[in-house]
């Protein structure tokens, strides 16, 4: 079953290895991994989703929440959230195609940050779902490379991750 | 004032009541070592950084406080690694010191370079990497914290050379801030109160208590607890001394080398109360057969224990010192249903009782050859009942959890959870300087022994007269004893061929040697050595192919024990 966890962590040298080491450690793979600083400066922001037995995972979590750098750890797995990844892609586009590129940008919301003679480059967000359905469409187009960052996700509602739970 | 790494390092030991330290020199702690000639501070020179952190880690053991224990970078560091795996293992509160090359130096493969950060990552509770002289006191001050709270564990501090020779103006924290360790203390009372009616309602109850009681010297709160509910008790390698051996309510140890007794209570209870106990592999068997009646309580301090190899039917999360003086008053508040309870459980104390008479603990003694039972018998019955006993890890150490009654807490010194060889001889010298006063005798197995025997040097030094049994049948006995049962008998590389003389080489390090090949000569042998100050290794000729009775075969259930070769 896929899991999406947020981990809040003390923004410091050494931490993510801590964190990432309690999933290799037991063969799990981490499909994806966002980090930024929050609000606060002095912590971090992880948002990891993995793939495994439930039970595993509600082990790694509460391993999660041992760890000394580790301030909270939220699971979202059955909590309402919004879910958000960001795509770069370098699509080629010689000039049969160029204009078909542009049209599916457009139906996705998606912006050119780099064109060349050959090629456009896009940015888009969106659902994972979304991403995905966007390199399908451009696949037969010709990609050259695609970039995605992992989702970030947010908890519904009006509360903050402080008390949230 | 200000003051270099290195002394700032050292006054924050002292100001952490820390009076000996165990260690050894090296390029990049010289700095320490030349700092520590003018500190109150003991330090005891090992003969190697693994028997180091063994010797800091029984000290912590036998006294409760954190050890401590001090190496060089490169080769001394990564000599310490078995020692604070065996500490994680068994949730021992200790502080290693490793020096690590300057800052500048570190990730250039310098010489004696290492990244102990990363290498104890998974051994430690935590590691720190000071990178500035201006961070160390208050790094120790959290490392001591860590150590010591919550689920005890050893901490590790690399310090660089550079920072060691750097200085501040030296002020020690007085609190510790970590706002993502908060380890919890007081249980649920709601959890609290189900559990008192699960143990009211039981018919068949078990008390299985775990190295958790040990750590949190809650030995007389246990027997208040035990008493109240009249339950009997089994317990796990590292809770054995917690709870007498000699109480009627005892059944000795349970697991693939626990009491027949002990293994038939926990299949047929109706309700399992494991105290500060993590089900271990060798405690349960095979999972699907394990307590397969019982409820389970599950009292622990550490959340991650809770269900992870067993199912739970009561989280507890809390602090022994906490959890049980509660119960034991929830228990108590109804002397009426108390009393009922008591009556009603009845009929299971009898029929553990039978299942005590009917394969109690035994051996078959022999007049020709010694078995090696019998001198841990023999050892109980001539040491006193606060003597310290220390084991490595095999048959000898099984033996001992079978055959010693063990009535005193923070008395018995095992590597249970790694199960290290070598663990013994430098633990025994660990307690023996934390209690020089106290009896403190090694037991182990002519292989164990010779993994770490260069520490005789180190007990002759000091003058810590460790009395040291070996039970030399010639054999990796443990191991010969799985290739007897489950490998046909094919004895390969188990046979030490080369029979050492060890009279002679507890003579070449200046302690005292004696021998016994003949059963008469057993008690003769104990009664020298404790008379003999100093060091002293008593060399038992035991028979060789004797087996470690009851075993759960390794996949089996419980209650499908081998009782006899």
């Amino acid at each position: 079953m896929k899991h999406t966890i947020s981990v809040l962590v003390e923004n410091e040298f050494g931490v993510l290895p801590r964190v990432s080491g309690l999933f290799s450690g037991r063969g799990f793979n981490i499909d994806s991994l966002s980090v930024a600083p929050t609000l606060d400066e002095s912590i971090s922001r992880m948002t990891i989703v993995t793939t495994g037995d439930d039970r595993i995972l509600e082990q790694i979590t509460k391993q999660l929440n041992k760890l000394i750098d580790v301030i909270k750890v939220i699971d979202f797995t059955d909590q309402d959230f919004v879910e958000r990844e960001m795509l770069m892609v370098k699509v080629t586009a010689e000039a049969e195609t160029r204009a078909e590129v542009l049209r599916i940008a457009d139906i996705f919301r998606a912006n050119v940050v780099d064109v060349t003679p050959k090629s456009y480059s896009l940015e888009a967000t969106g659902t994972p779902q979304k991403i995905n359905a966007l390199i399908e469409l451009l696949r037969p187009l010709g990609l050259k490379e695609v970039v995605r960052s992992g989702p970030i996700v947010l908890g519904r509602g009006a509360k903050g991750w402080k008390n949230s739970e | 004032m200000k003051k270099t790494g290195s002394q700032i390092l050292l006054e924050c030991l002292r100001l952490e009541g820390v009076d000996t330290v165990f260690g050894y020199p090296g390029g990049t702690v010289i700095n320490i070592y030349d700092d520590l000639m003018d500190s109150p501070i003991k330090h005891i020179l090992n003969r190697h950084e693994q028997a180091a952190v063994h010797a800091a880690d029984a000290y912590a053991r036998v006294s409760g406080k954190v050890g401590v224990a001090i190496a060089t970078s490169g080769p001394g560091a990564t000599n310490t690694v078995t020692g604070i795996a065996t500490a994680y293992m068994d949730s021992i509160p200790m502080v290693i010191i490793s020096g690590q090359v300057p800052t500048p130096l570190i990730g250039n493969d310098a010489f004696q370079e290492a990244d102990m950060i990363g290498i104890t990552r998974p051994i430690t509770k935590h590691n720190y990497l000071v990178r500035d002289v201006k961070d160390l006191a208050r790094i120790v001050k959290q490392a001591f914290y860590i150590a010591r709270t919550g689920r005890p564990g050893p901490v590790l501090i690399d310090l660089p050379k550079d920072v060691q020779m750097d200085s501040t103006t030296f002020e020690y924290p007085e609190t510790v801030e970590l706002r993502g360790y908060k380890p919890t203390v007081a249980a649920n009372p709601r959890q609290l109160e189900k559990a008192a009616k699960m143990i009211l309602a039981a018919r068949k109850p078990v008390v299985y208590v775990g190295g958790g009681a040990t750590l949190s010297d809650m030995s007389d709160e246990l027997l208040k607890f035990v008493e109240a509910i009249q339950a009997p008790v089994t317990t796990t390698l590292m809770g054995m001394a917690s709870f007498p051996k000699t109480h009627p309510l005892s059944m000795g140890m349970l697991g693939m080398h626990g009491t027949f007794y002990a293994n038939m209570a926990v299949t047929n209870s109706d309700l399992l109360i494991a105290l500060g106990a993590r089900f271990d592999d060798r405690v349960t068997g095979k999972i699907a057969t394990f307590a397969p009646h019982a409820k389970i309580i599950h009292v622990d301090v550490d959340p991650t224990s809770i269900k992870k190899n067993v199912r739970v039917d009561l989280p507890v999360v809390g602090m022994l010192e906490d959890v049980l003086p509660r119960l034991t008053e929830k228990v108590q508040r109804d002397q009426g249903e108390l009393k009922d309870t008591v009556e009603a459980t009845q009929p299971w104390r009898d029929q553990i009782v039978e299942w005590k008479e009917q394969h109690p603990m035994s051996y078959k003694q022999t007049k020709s050859t010694i078995k090696p039972q019998y001198v841990i018998e023999k050892l109980r019955e001539l040491t006193e009942d606060d003597a310290i006993i220390a084991t490595e890890v095999g048959q000898h150490q099984m033996w001992t959890a079978q055959f010693f009654d063990f009535s005193q807490p923070r008395t018995f010194v095992t590597s249970g959870g790694l199960g290290t060889m070598g663990f013994g001889l430098p633990a025994a010298l660990g307690a023996q300087a934390a209690f020089p006063e106290r009896q403190v005798i090694d037991i182990s197995g002519d292989g164990s022994f010779q993994m770490n025997s260069q520490e005789l040097a180190t007990l002759v030094q000091y003058r810590l007269p460790v009395k040291i049994v070996i039970l030399n049948n010639n054999f990796l006995g443990m191991v010969r004893q799985w290739q007897q049962l489950f490998f046909d008998k094919r004895y390969s590389q188990t046979c030490m061929e080369l029979p050492i003389d060890f009279v002679k080489l507890a003579e070449a390090y200046g302690a005292t040697g004696l021998r016994a090949t003949k059963v008469e000569e057993v008690g003769d042998v104990i009664k020298k050595a404790l008379e003999t100050p100093g060091p002293v290794i008593m060399e038992f000729k035991v028979s060789r192919e004797e087996n470690v009775l009851p075993m759960v075969p390794a996949g089996a259930g419980l209650n499908e024990m081998v009782l006899a070769s």
